[in-house]
């Protein structure tokens, strides 16, 4: 288990710096002046090509790269041309912003999604079973602001009981910052229950049939006793692999959630800063949502070869 | 000449074969209720899409009548009309075709690359394998959606562009997911037999692998396929791919959105179009997968 | 409560309507074993859920009455049934890893089955300890604390029976419980079942495929065949049987000590009928001694002779062993072939361990050779090695005198179409989008072998033209194993490797493909490196025997004498745990490895400590040609007193005592 963990954690400088290259590469990819753009069409030739060399365009590629990896790697993540702001403080703010709602999303999607995939699991080819996986197929197929759109329709604009921005004032306390979030992440989690829960289904519908449960059964036990010892379990280890597929959507979704509610996070400035060639900004932004999302992926890996004795020990004959 | 024969086996022609099959597509309808809808649904908007809103609707979803601006649902329009007076169903109907155009031929790209990899991959194992399984590795750094915002961001928009990121962003998937499934036949021994009778190798992933991953690349394109629905809307809601003034479902949404508490039907609509559609492709995908797993 | 044992009448079960059991009837005292022989799909599986009350989903009770000690098992309520099966009732199924839950610890497992039974919670842990040591679990502390996955299958087994007797159960269900194990681990769990048998007073039940295993463990016998009872009495049933099936079930069983040349084995014709009712007798349309009056009515179970049931209108005197004797075989040539394969220095690893240690080995022309060996042999890979599957590692191989090159792809056509290979599990040998006729016709095409059409090959394998068109999914384990041979056999190839090529199909289908082998030496003149893991298998075929053990050969010579002795303490240990005697000592544990001396020692009765574990045994050769690596003198070698003029009969009455 220690070998797995340390060669984890050695590969994810490796796998960062891939991603530094592909994020460069994006970058370079780009068919447009980025000086021009910056300073719009009328703007003199003599000041488009001055503003490249301030920016350090017209260097050779790996002369670029290196610099912004090495400054990069300092600390020194450069100034936004057009939010006029130091990159790095732009940037963790507004991650603790994403990562706010990411974790109070994953925090109720978790519970939710587990009980009812067991649920319907439990009680599978009935009628809420039929319920559950059918609203659950739905509801992962659908895109975040679709369901968004439909939550602020009903239940912004016309019920009038949450907000319609879910930006937060500043001297607002934890309850009515929660009020203003409620709907961006009912929206992130509805869309990531569908698919865990029914994988959660299909597992447990699995372990209901296997060998041991029915080995269980035979020697006596009672339906509770089964699903407390062996069936909870087993149905619910496998989650965690589903889990960790999810993330991808839940930070994907930040994007989409953010622009839709209007709020000041890292998905809207990534947008923000692709959509007006801010270079340093989207490298930046790119690059911490690269490794947050790499973490997490790792911490879900771990969490499932704890859990499941047979790849944490391996076979011993 | 040996002992005993182990039993008879009976065969029928092919073509009776044949009817039977499709008897018995007809018999799934009918006790399948939900696909069949889901099959309706999905191809009212195909028909939307390949017809086009004229045949559809007497409204032009072009047309500006200011005197109808913000005009709540009514006889004159079935669905209202928005800021420009336009009609909201006739954009509604026109906004099938980009999202029927991106999504399917996304979708065919990514699973024809994506099973050519993973079955090459798998079925000849060694170095490229490995080679295979560390690109993959490398292009899945980043969450699908944040790398296609990034490069249909960076690159600008078009259909084009918008049906290359979403294919490149499905590959890695589909080439995993046949890789895996090849994996599992590769173990069985008939593959081993037909190496010894000294099959050539691409005869050996065409003829003997192919055939048995047949229902995990059937699966993987009806999944992909309500993926590339969902991918095509959001990316146009972020304001990519489309050019403004688009009818797309997306980017209707995108652009409507400060009307939110003014002219919530402006938003509803394509909302809801998007719905349903995306739900009507799940709902087959799924339909499609039990039946594979049967 | 009064102990009244097992009584089942007049049991009728049906699958989605269409009946599997027909009214199936008999007792089982306290205290004694019956055992339940059929085939795959003469209902015994259904049987056996039936008697721990479980129908499967799909599945319904007709009619019957199922009683144990006075208290009718069908007709307890949900509760009351839990109640019955915690403390009444323990079943032992197959496929021990699977009945074991693999998030839970051993320990924690036989705990929860021993609180479920009603022990009190607080003693629980020392009764669990108590009971991993009374299925002669070793180290029972340890075990405890292991999961499912780090054991052997041996040790699963016995957990799982120790679940089963958590209750202290009257009836004792044990459906094939030794299936998939090696012989040795068989051999002992067949010794733990008679243990537990004279210190539980249970009735047992026990339901196998196996005759052998039934014969040597059981008191009485039934014969299942498509979901009836066809004959019932004691174990001396299976020596001297009244049933045709039963007498034809036994003739397509091979015997330890009767090759071919001996005993031909004769195949049961045509196939089981499925589920559903029949008009007449179940057997008639397979029997030879069937006629008018057997295919009009069904015969009831009636008794004939002594303390014995038979369901037949004309039963046999119970005196012959084989309706219909075939002819022995003619013995073959004993001249020295001349060699076809050679192997020598051949080494092969999977990662640290080495499968194959320095192997030598020769083929004739013509020549059979039968390979032994039980799990982590290496015979798999010897055989893949020798087919150029599996390619790194160090050894030369000389085919017909000239170089063959390990790995598949480097060798010519010419030669790749003479050595072939035949798989293990006829559904995954097979690909099942392929029909027959395309997967003969593609061995043909690519094994050159023009000449020959499809449809004279399938002649050839026994299969009928109307099969060509068929898929492999509708047909029968031993028709897809003809397939696989026939496959095999497109090129005419001087030598098949055939890798345990019937051990997944039933008895009476195995006598068939044995033949068809056969058939093929003797018309054709291949050779065979024939691997099982069943010594009474090899021995009807082989000329010469070659057993392996940890990847090296310890004996090697013709398969008559190696069989008889003197033979190497390895090959008696075969022997006896495939005539089922059970151990006089306990086993010895596999502990560590040692690079020197003999690699069977550390589990061998006869070793010499000293000498055993520190050089390696020098080569013995009690005769011509028939060699032993031991470090014990001719002389002292073992023997086995049984051989085709004294065969060993089934039923193992007369040599219990010794247990």
């Amino acid at each position: 288990m220690d070998i797995y963990l340390l060669r984890r954690l050695a590969a994810i400088p490796v796998t960062l710096l891939g991603a530094s290259l592909l994020v460069f590469a994006a970058t370079v990819v780009l068919p447009g002046d980025v000086a021009r753009t910056i300073l719009g069409r009328e703007a003199s030739d003599a000041s488009v090509a001055a503003l490249n060399s301030e920016l350090g365009l017209d260097r050779p590629l790996p002369a670029q790269y290196l610099s912004w990896l090495g400054r990069f790697l300092i600390g020194d993540w450069g100034t936004s041309a057009t939010l006029h702001a130091p990159v790095r403080d732009l940037v963790l703010d507004r991650l603790g912003a994403s990562m706010l709602i990411a974790g109070i999303a994953f925090a109720v999607l978790v519970p939710v999604a587990l009980g009812l995939g067991l649920l319907a699991g439990l009680h599978h080819d009935r009628w809420a079973d039929r319920l559950i996986s059918g609203v659950a197929l739905g509801l992962g197929a659908t895109p975040e602001f679709v369901t968004g759109v439909v939550l602020l329709v009903v239940f912004a604009a016309t019920l009038h009981w949450f907000p319609v921005s879910a930006r937060i004032p500043r001297d607002a306390g934890p309850l009515e910052a929660l009020w203003h979030l409620t709907l961006p992440v009912v929206s992130l989690v509805l869309l990531c229950t569908g698919y865990v829960a029914r994988h959660v289904r299909a597992s447990t519908v699995t372990v209901l049939a296997s060998p041991y449960v029915r080995a269980a059964r035979l020697r006596g036990m009672s339906p509770a006793r089964l699903v407390r010892t062996h069936v909870l379990r087993n149905a619910t280890v496998p989650a965690a692999s589903a889990l960790g597929v999810q993330l991808q959507f839940l930070l994907g979704g930040l994007v989409v959630v953010e622009l839709l509610f209007d709020y000041p996070g890292l998905g809207a400035l990534l947008l923000r800063s692709a959509m007006d060639k801010d270079l340093p900004t989207l490298q930046a932004c790119a690059m911490v949502l690269g490794a947050a999302y790499m973490l997490i992926v790792l911490a879900a890996d771990l969490v499932y070869r704890l859990l499941d004795p047979r790849v944490r020990l391996g076979g011993a004959r | 000449m040996s002992a005993g024969v182990d039993g008879q086996t009976g065969t029928r022609p092919a073509a009776a074969v044949g009817t039977e099959r499709l008897a018995g597509l007809a018999r799934g309808a009918r006790r399948d209720v939900v696909a069949a809808v889901a099959g309706a649904v999905v191809a009212v908007w195909v028909v939307a899409a390949v017809v086009g809103w004229r045949v559809l609707t007497p409204r032009d979803p072009a047309l500006q009548a200011p005197s109808d601006r913000f005009a709540r649902p009514g006889p004159e329009h079935w669905l209202g009309a928005d800021q420009f007076g336009r009609d909201v169903l006739a954009r509604v109907l026109a906004g099938a075709r980009p999202v029927l155009v991106v999504a399917p031929l996304a979708t065919v790209l990514a699973v024809i690359v994506g099973t050519v990899i993973g079955l090459s991959a798998a079925g000849l194992g060694g170095w490229y394998d490995g080679l295979v399984m560390r690109v993959l590795d490398a292009v899945t750094v980043f969450p699908s959606i944040i790398a296609a915002t990034l490069f249909a961001a960076l690159v600008g928009r078009s259909r084009l562009v918008l049906i290359l990121v979403i294919a490149a962003t499905f590959v890695p998937i589909v080439a995993r997911s046949v890789r895996a499934a090849t994996l599992v036949e590769c173990a069985k021994p008939y593959v081993e037999a037909a190496r010894l009778r000294g099959e050539p190798t691409w005869s050996l992933l065409v003829r003997e692998l192919l055939p048995n991953v047949r229902g995990t690349v059937l699966v993987e394109a009806t999944s992909r396929l309500g993926d590339a629905v969902f991918a095509a809307a959001t990316l146009s809601f972020l304001g990519l791919g489309e050019p403004p003034g688009s009818p797309e479902w997306g980017a209707t949404v995108s652009e409507n959105r400060v009307w939110l508490t003014v002219a919530p039907w402006t938003l509803l609509a394509p909302a809801l179009a998007i719905a349903s559609l995306v739900i009507a492709v799940a709902l087959l995908a799924d339909a499609v997968r039990r039946r594979i797993d049967a | 409560m009064t102990r009244t044992g097992l009584r089942v009448e007049g049991l009728r079960a049906a699958y989605g309507g269409e009946p599997v059991l027909h009214g199936v009837s008999f007792d089982v005292e306290p205290g004694e074993i019956l055992g339940l022989v059929g085939e795959s799909g003469c209902g015994k599986s259904t049987l056996g859920y039936l008697l721990a009350g479980e129908i499967a989903p799909g599945g319904q009770v007709l009619g019957g009455r199922i009683e144990l000690d006075g208290a009718d098992v069908l007709g307890l309520d949900p509760r009351a049934l839990r109640r019955w099966r915690s403390r009444e009732v323990g079943i032992v199924h197959q496929e021990a890893a699977a009945s074991l839950d693999p998030t839970m610890t051993v320990g924690a497992q036989v705990r929860t089955a021993l609180v479920n039974s009603g022990a009190p919670r607080s003693a629980s842990e020392e009764s669990a300890l108590g009971l991993l040591r009374r299925v002669h679990l070793p180290d029972a502390e340890t075990l405890a604390r292991r999961y499912p996955h780090q054991l052997s299958g041996g040790q699963q087994q016995r957990v799982v029976i120790a679940c089963a007797l958590a209750g202290n159960p009257r009836l004792l269900v044990l459906d094939e419980p030794t299936t998939g194990l090696d012989a040795s681990v068989q051999r002992e769990i067949l010794t733990l079942i008679l243990e537990l048998r004279a210190e539980l007073a249970a009735a047992v039940v026990l339901i196998s495929h196996d005759l052998g295993l039934v014969g040597q463990v059981c008191d009485r016998v039934g014969v299942l065949y498509a979901g009836r009872l066809v004959e019932l009495g004691h174990t001396q049933v299976l020596d001297a049987p009244a049933h045709p099936y039963t007498a034809a079930l036994l003739a397509s069983h091979p015997r330890l000590g009767e090759p071919r040349t001996v005993r031909r084995l004769t195949a049961i014709p045509g196939q089981a009928p499925g589920p559903g009712y029949t008009v007449g007798c179940a057997f008639a349309p397979r029997c030879p001694l069937a006629t008018a009056a057997c295919a009009a009515t069904e015969p009831g179970l009636d008794p004939v002779g002594q303390q014995r049931l038979v369901r037949c209108h004309f039963p046999l005197d119970g005196a012959s062993a084989t309706p219909v004797p075939a002819r022995p075989a003619q013995p073959a040539d004993t001249q020295a072939e001349p060699v076809l394969l050679e192997v020598r220095g051949l080494v092969r690893r999977y990662g640290r361990t080495v499968a194959v240690d320095h192997v030598d080995l020769a083929i004739g022309r013509g020549e059979v050779i039968g390979l032994v060996g039980e799990s982590g042999s290496g015979k798999t890979t010897l055989a893949r090695a020798l087919v150029g599957l599996c390619a790194r590692g160090k050894g030369e191989l000389r085919f017909q005198g000239g170089e063959l090159h390990p790995r598949l792809e480097r060798r010519a056509p010419a030669v790749r179409r003479q050595i072939q290979m035949v798989f293990q599990s006829p559904d995954t040998s097979l690909n099942p989008q392929h029909r027959v006729r395309r997967i003969l016709g593609r061995a043909l095409h690519t094994l050159r072998a023009r000449r020959v059409g499809v449809a004279e090959l399938a002649e050839r394998i026994g299969l009928g033209a109307d099969v060509l068109d068929s898929r492999p999914g509708q047909l029968s384990g031993g028709q897809k194993q003809r397939v696989a041979i026939g496959r095999g056999l497109a090129g005419e190839p001087a030598l098949v490797v055939c890798d345990e090529p019937v051990s997944a199909l039933d008895v009476s289908v195995q006598a068939g493909v044995l033949e068809l082998l056969a058939a093929q030496r003797d018309e054709h003149g291949t050779a065979y490196l024939f691997i099982s893991h069943d010594l009474a298998v090899v021995g009807y075929l082989a000329d010469r025997v070659v057993v392996m053990y940890r990847g090296a050969i310890l004996e090697d010579g013709p398969s008559a004498a190696v069989l008889a002795g003197p033979h190497h303490p390895y090959t008696a240990s075969l022997i006896a745990a495939s005539t089922g005697q059970p151990r006089r000592r306990p086993a010895r544990r596999h502990t560590a490895i040692g690079t020197a001396g003999c690699r069977f020692a550390p589990v061998c009765d006869y070793a010499v400590p000293g000498t055993c574990d520190r050089e390696p045994p020098p080569r013995r050769e009690p005769h011509l040609g028939h060699h032993v690596d031991c470090v014990l003198q001719v002389g002292e070698l073992p023997l086995w007193p049984h051989s085709s003029a004294n065969p060993i009969p089934l039923s193992a009455n007369q040599n219990r005592g010794a247990s």
